[in-house]
């Protein structure tokens, strides 16, 4: 359909109609929060990381106490929420670019973020089970 | 692709192997496995909150030689994800923009994730290995 045609139809200005589409509203946000998370995620992976390495041989009371820990549960809350936070913005990207079909582009972007929030959930939820539990 | 008859950009195929043009495309293939990975950080979790039997049937499976594989090849897409993460945070801010800097910059990152994984693998070793 040119846009002759749509005009034609719709008596409105083309302008009228292109406003508001795309990414002119949401795509300024997308690109804040990939940042504002990745910088979080310097931050929040470098901590994972040493804990972890910390946690080498650890038994399960062990392992268990030190997760239970008030400053560790709250920073692996951070961490698990804007670790998956960042994978939805991140293959959100990648699917659009690479997938053209509409329907399976549409299907994608959905089931990352089912599975994105189901991973969240999850986590939370175990490490207020370990920090609440004695 | 696009039902679109606009002209294409050049593919692939047609550009000179850039070190930039690697550390673009392997930044999101990272990101892609980091993503999986993520379920690792769930599956820790949840069979720690599970008790101990199912937190030592975790630890043996990261411990497996499969495990360490997959354990070995995530940390190091974590660590390039992060340097190279850095350096697009760096570039974001209006800074490393000549081409001699943006090349420079490609290898630092490509160097900093190896020496990272590396520093982390040489802890683990000495330290008795994984898990």
């Amino acid at each position: 359909m040119s846009a002759k045609e749509t005009v034609v139809k719709d008596r409105r200005h083309p302008l009228k109609i292109a406003r508001g589409l795309g990414s002119s509203q949401s795509g300024v946000g997308h690109w804040w929060s990939q940042r504002v998370t990745a910088a979080a995620l310097v931050l929040l992976g470098v901590w994972f990381v040493i804990t972890v390495l910390c946690l080498l041989h650890a038994d399960y009371a062990t392992a268990h106490a030190a997760v239970a820990k008030p400053w560790n549960a709250l920073l692996l809350i951070a961490f698990v929420l804007t670790m998956f936070w960042h994978a939805v913005l991140g293959l959100q990207v990648v699917i659009e670019d690479y997938v053209h079909t509409r329907w399976k582009e549409v299907a994608l972007l959905v089931a990352i973020k089912f599975l994105a929030v189901l991973g969240a959930l999850a986590s939370v939820l175990a490490v207020l089970r370990i920090a609440l539990t004695p | 692709m696009a039902d679109t008859q606009r002209p294409l950009s050049p593919h692939l195929q047609i550009y000179k192997r850039q070190v930039q043009m690697m550390t673009s495309i392997v930044h999101r293939a990272t990101g892609i496995a980091l993503a999986v990975g993520s379920l690792l950080v769930v599956g820790g979790l949840l069979h720690l909150a599970a008790g101990e039997d199912s937190f030592n049937h975790f630890k043996r499976i990261i411990g497996s030689p499969l495990g360490m594989v997959l354990l070995i090849g995530w940390s190091w897409s974590l660590f390039f994800h992060l340097c190279n993460g850095i350096r697009h945070l760096i570039q974001d801010a209006g800074l490393g923009y000549g081409i001699p800097q943006f090349v420079r910059s490609s290898w630092l990152s490509i160097a900093g994730s190896i020496v990272l994984t590396v520093l982390v693998w040489a802890y683990v070793m000495t330290a008795g290995g994984a898990a």
